[in-house]
């Protein structure tokens, strides 16, 4: 299992585990963590499960694609070098630990 | 008075976000959503797109078990609403503990859409994509190579093609109008899908009907036969709006809602793929099956409930399809009659009397996002705008 920390916009923090493959929005949306949307289920239609990739993270959850980066133009909130599409960082042992920040606002 | 009961028929991606929603604009009355089928409530488009490939259920999920005991809602799984009684605003269940009523303050129609069943004789040989378990049984006949042959050539019949011709499969699509999701795409777009499913080596029986399946195939209306030792009917759906006929609500072509999802009863809203609106754009009465109209329109049922008022609706429909690595986007919404211009390949922009309608993108997400923004409420929706946008 793969913990994943999720920081929430007023700064609660939910811990969670997910299996290895799961997404980060799969895994925040199973665990019913809040500022977490994901309405098209991660087909990259939308931009409602925005995080900020921590800074101690970023170099390990890769870049985001170029479609990535089109469909964050829809965000709600802020878009950062640090923004990406939850549901397009799958989790594997590499990212144990991993924790991203959430918005203000998914929509 | 705001309500202190609110009762949602149908827990699919639309009633369930209703339930969400509400909670989130503060609501803390009752809150009961019935659902037909077992399980939790779940995510549809994936049943005939990824979860065909990776079976993954769970992931499917839309909320877990732990969310409906933390935002107290109460979740009536495998449960049937036989009526809705307006007059002492109730409705009749059967379900789990037999026949019972429940009262409501408020009522949310949900209740989606069902397969339509053309009249073709067999279709017992025929299986149907709509939920989980239909879903699953798919998945289990794609393990073997089969000889397949798909009734409609729409979204849900031109995804699973791709999916089944992927896995290697002979796939067969049949489409009675002369052209593919001709309900909603431009001629182009069509073209352009055509094009790329007869190279994938899908077979397509375009302006055909079929008339009869057997244990053989599909008998099609010119007398050919279409070989196959499995068939999809994916011929396309009408809504769910029995109750709401029963209970004396106005419907056509779904339940009847003004700009506020109200229907005529003030006491009854409606969303989703049951519900038929006012487009904001050109105020004609649409229909429209799409996650985006259930949860837009879950929200703004949800905010007016809880807040005893809302803006009119008027968010930009999106829709999309996931063809093999053909991914289509579509931002706005066209009706019959539309004029299309071919932008780029992959990039029709449509136009009815009010201007730019709609923009059908293929593999653009850059395209499609500046199409939202120029098709929302104060946005410059031109041909234009939309050119200058891309191409900047």
């Amino acid at each position: 299992m793969i913990k994943v920390t999720y920081v929430a916009h007023d700064g609660t923090e939910t811990v969670i585990e997910a299996e290895e493959g799961t997404s980060v929005m799969q895994a925040a949306v199973s665990n019913d963590v809040e500022g977490i949307v994901g309405e098209c289920g991660g087909s990259m239609m939308c931009a409602t499960c925005h995080c900020y990739v921590d800074v101690a993270w970023e170099d390990r959850t890769g870049q985001r694609s170029d479609d990535e980066d089109e469909m964050l133009e829809g965000a709600a909130s802020e878009v950062t070098g640090r923004s990406r599409l939850s549901c397009q960082i799958k989790l594997d042992p590499s990212l144990d630990g991993l924790v991203v920040h959430l918005p203000e606002e998914q929509l | 008075m705001s309500p202190s009961r609110v009762v949602i028929v149908g827990a699919g991606q639309g009633g369930l976000q209703a339930a969400i929603s509400l909670r989130q604009n503060g609501f803390d009355g009752a809150i009961t959503l019935i659902g037909a089928e077992p399980g939790l409530p779940y995510q549809r488009p994936p049943l005939s797109k990824a979860y065909l490939l990776d079976g993954k259920a769970e992931a499917l999920t839309l909320r877990p078990a732990s969310f409906f005991e933390s935002k107290q809602v109460t979740y009536l799984p495998d449960t049937r609403v036989l009526e809705i009684d307006r007059g002492a605003c109730e409705v009749r269940l059967d379900g789990v503990g037999g026949d019972r009523r429940l009262g409501y303050d408020h009522l949310i129609l949900a209740t989606g859409t069902r397969n339509l069943r053309p009249p073709i004789y067999g279709l017992e040989h025929a299986c149907d994509l709509r939920t989980l378990a239909d879903a699953a049984r798919l998945r289990e006949a794609l393990a073997a190579p089969r000889r397949i042959a798909v009734i409609g050539g729409g979204f849900i019949g031109l995804e699973f093609a791709a999916v089944a011709r992927k896995l290697g499969h002979e796939v067969s699509v049949i489409e009675a109008a002369p052209r593919l999701m001709a309900r909603a795409v431009s001629p182009a777009m069509s073209r352009h899908f055509e094009a790329w499913h007869r190279a994938q080596g899908v077979a397509l029986h375009l302006g055909r009907a079929a008339i009869g399946v057997d244990a053989g195939g599909v008998a099609l209306d010119d007398g050919a036969r279409v070989d196959a030792d499995f068939v999809l009917l994916a011929a396309g759906v009408r809504p769910n709006t029995e109750l709401a006929e029963a209970a004396g609500l106005e419907t056509v072509n779904g339940v009847s809602v003004d700009a506020q999802l109200l229907s005529s009863d003030p006491a009854i809203s409606a969303l989703g793929d049951c519900a038929s609106f006012p487009d904001p754009r050109s105020g004609a009465m649409v229909r429209l099956e799409s996650v985006q109209a259930a949860t837009d329109h879950a929200r703004l049922i949800a905010a007016r409930i809880a807040k005893g008022a809302c803006p009119d609706y008027a968010a930009v429909p999106w829709f999309w399809s996931d063809q093999g690595d053909q991914k289509l986007q579509i931002a706005g919404f066209a009706g019959p009659g539309a004029t299309e211009e071919v932008v780029s390949d992959g990039l029709v922009a449509r136009f009815d009397a009010g201007g730019l309608a709609a923009v059908e993108t293929v593999n653009n997400a850059r395209a499609h996002m500046k199409a939202r923004r120029l098709l929302a409420p104060g946005g410059s929706a031109d041909l234009a705008a939309l050119k200058d946008a891309i191409f900047a």
